[in-house]
């Protein structure tokens, strides 16, 4: 089994993750934008590049209502960003296997601190789908399982750190692997979309010379 | 470009479905891709904001559209079509949204500028009301202003001789002359049925402010009306329609600009949407009637005396403010003519809306709704103590009026236009213009 967690099923994960990832945003610059035709009383790319920086944070007004989301969201975000980059055998992975150069590790306990904010802000986030009426209802199966495989993803990952048990560290590949399968397929390609969407907003905003 | 002057629209359920899969863009399909259902669009609506009724969240609004991009434009959607899994794309879908598609949404767009992902939902909103138009499923008071609107000219079947006679009264009130039909001159004026009939004096103010500015403009008997219904029903053809005969008869006229007035999608319609419905440049300027006056103010055109004496606010109308861009110039008219202005915590371009944009007001059905959102204006007008409230959107206006009035507020509504007429200096400033 692990031999086929460790060879095959790790390529074949690597490569759907890959096209998949490629072929959807493809897809979506395929079906393409529409030509604006109206005389612009300013230009869309800094109108784009604005949407995509601006939205990082809330308007003053959106603030109270969404700021269990934002405190959870950058909670979970930049938490997963210094796992998965800066944890000391994910730096030493990207070095070995994909770039050839690498960078230095964040301390174990800059390593500890990073995981309970991301476990705290994706148990939160998720937790909300639940109690909330409105994220209730418009949460879907496709939610619930990209919640649930990044928590499992997770959780491996700190079960893993327990290096003498190299079944833990096959169990956090797999889990790796079953993210990398469903990532392209499901809302967790919001991760390079949303570019894409606060671009296009923030172009057709900012001809218009309008809020962003 | 097909021309008509009968509406007849040939509506079934596999039309709405094939309206809505043409709409299927790059827009969209990031849109839907990107979206993680967080519910932040939900607190920027007012109709979730006053009711608390999840159904009123702005992209659970969506789910049709969603529904049929997610079965025909994802993998996993295909698979479930195929193997026969997965809902089906149905009359249901249309007959169970359709009030939330036209009741509650006034396509405001303070929800897109909420969302974290940077989904532009009244666009998308504004698509999929092409589908439910052509599946039969829009509310029948818009279905009879988008007949009136092709049929006669006008959304509430105001003729010209009713333009004619309201023209009459306004020349012998004013005592100046309402140019109609004029050849080469600089602005062609455009008017919405409401101002019309409900507010001449907008067209007073106009005739007022153009003599003391020297401004060679006209009206057109053949087009007068600026509104579009079929943007705000979703008919891309009578949209396409309305517009060609405004640009029709400018051509005609010989004008270099074309005056939207004070009416929100109006201006959107004629401003922004124009050129993209037709696929072409628009060979005019297109001014609102406030980019006007803030440029006559600049050029030193526009001189007044005295300020209105009233603890006034500005309601920020979501075509012209939020999503037209034009925040600046009405606050810099206003200043000049209201020394006891206050702004609210969410002006500019995260003003509340009204809630009769986007076809609301025009939508008998969705009265109790629109009057339940206004409960949002409300407190915010009572934060701030108002007696008065100015706008420059004649819609704003009238649904402003109606809240008030439900809610036994004693707050005056002024157009901003108007307001500038009423401190004109008496003599003429401007030199004509031919």
């Amino acid at each position: 089994m692990a031999e086929l967690i460790l060879g095959p099923l790790w390529t074949l994960s690597v490569w759907v993750f890959c096209l998949g990832i490629t072929g959807r945003i493809i897809a979506i610059f395929v079906r393409g934008f529409s030509r604006d035709h109206a005389r612009a009383r300013n230009s869309a790319l800094p109108g784009s590049i604005v949407a995509i920086v601006r939205r990082n944070w809330q308007r003053p007004q959106f603030r109270q209502a969404g700021a269990f989301v934002l405190i959870s969201g950058y909670m979970f975000h930049l938490g997963l960003l210094v796992l998965l980059f800066f944890a000391e055998p994910h730096a030493v992975f990207i070095e070995q296997h994909i770039l050839g150069f690498g960078w230095p590790a964040v301390p174990h306990w800059a390593f500890i601190l990073a995981g309970e904010f991301a476990f705290a802000g994706l148990l939160l986030l998720w937790l909300r789908r639940f109690v909330h009426p409105v994220v209730r209802l418009l949460s879907t199966r496709d939610n619930h399982v990209a919640a649930g495989l990044t928590f499992f993803a997770m959780l491996t990952g700190c079960l893993a750190l327990l290096e003498y048990f190299e079944a833990l560290r096959v169990l956090h590949v797999f889990a790796i692997e079953l993210l990398m399968l469903y990532f392209p397929f499901s809302s967790l390609m919001h991760t390079f979309t949303i570019f894409v969407s606060r671009g296009s907003s923030g172009a057709i905003a900012g001809r218009r010379g309008a809020g962003i | 470009m097909k021309r008509f002057d009968q509406y007849n629209p040939d509506t079934s359920v596999e039309k709405g479905w094939q309206a809505l899969r043409q709409r299927i863009d790059a827009q969209v399909s990031s849109a839907f891709t990107s979206c993680v259902h967080c519910g932040l669009c939900a607190d920027a609506c007012h109709f979730y904001a006053e009711t608390g009724d999840p159904r009123y969240t702005p992209i659970y609004k969506l789910r049709p559209l969603r529904k049929l991009w997610q079965r025909e434009h994802t993998l996993s959607g295909k698979v479930s079509a195929w193997l026969g899994l997965g809902e089906a794309l149905g009359e249901a879908d249309f007959a169970e949204w359709e009030t939330l598609v036209y009741d509650s949404c006034t396509l405001c767009g303070r929800c897109g500028l909420a969302c974290p992902l940077g989904v532009d939902i009244p666009a998308l909103l504004r698509k999929q009301r092409t589908g439910f138009n052509a599946a039969g499923y829009a509310p029948e008071g818009l279905k009879g202003a988008t007949k009136r609107a092709v049929e006669t000219g006008s959304p509430m079947s105001v003729t010209w001789k009713a333009l004619s006679a309201q023209i009459r009264h306004i020349e012998a009130e004013t005592g100046l002359p309402i140019p109609v039909d004029q050849s080469d001159v600089q602005y062609l004026v455009m008017l919405s049925s409401l101002e019309i009939m409900g507010f001449p004096e907008y067209l007073a103010s106009i005739a007022r402010i153009f003599d003391h500015a020297g401004i060679a403009w006209t009206l057109s008997s053949q087009a007068f009306e600026a509104t579009n219904s079929g943007v705000q029903i979703g008919d891309d053809d009578v949209a396409r329609e309305l517009l060609q005969r405004v640009f029709d008869t400018a051509t005609e006229l010989g004008v270099s600009h074309i005056i939207s007035p004070e009416c929100g999608h109006a201006y959107t319609a004629i401003r922004w949407e124009s050129a993209n419905l037709l696929g072409h440049d628009i060979p005019f300027e297109i001014v609102h009637i406030v980019e006007l006056l803030d440029q006559l103010q600049r050029e030193g055109r526009l001189h007044t005396e005295g300020k209105i004496d009233a603890h006034l606010t500005f309601h920020d109308p979501c075509d012209l403010v939020r999503k037209g861009g034009v925040v600046e110039e009405p606050r810099r008219i206003l200043n000049r003519v209201a020394d006891d202005f206050v702004e609210s915590p969410d002006c500019g371009v995260t003003n509340w809306c009204c809630g009769g944009g986007g076809g609301v007001s025009a939508n008998e059905r969705a009265e109790d709704l629109r009057l339940a959102a206004f409960r949002r204006k409300k407190s915010q007008f009572e934060e701030l103590g108002v007696s008065a409230v100015v706008t420059a959107c004649v819609n704003c206006r009238n649904v402003l009026e109606e809240g008030l009035e439900h809610y036994e507020m004693d707050i005056e509504v002024l157009g901003l236009t108007e307001l500038v007429a009423g401190h004109l200096v008496s003599e003429k400033t401007g030199t004509e213009t031919p």
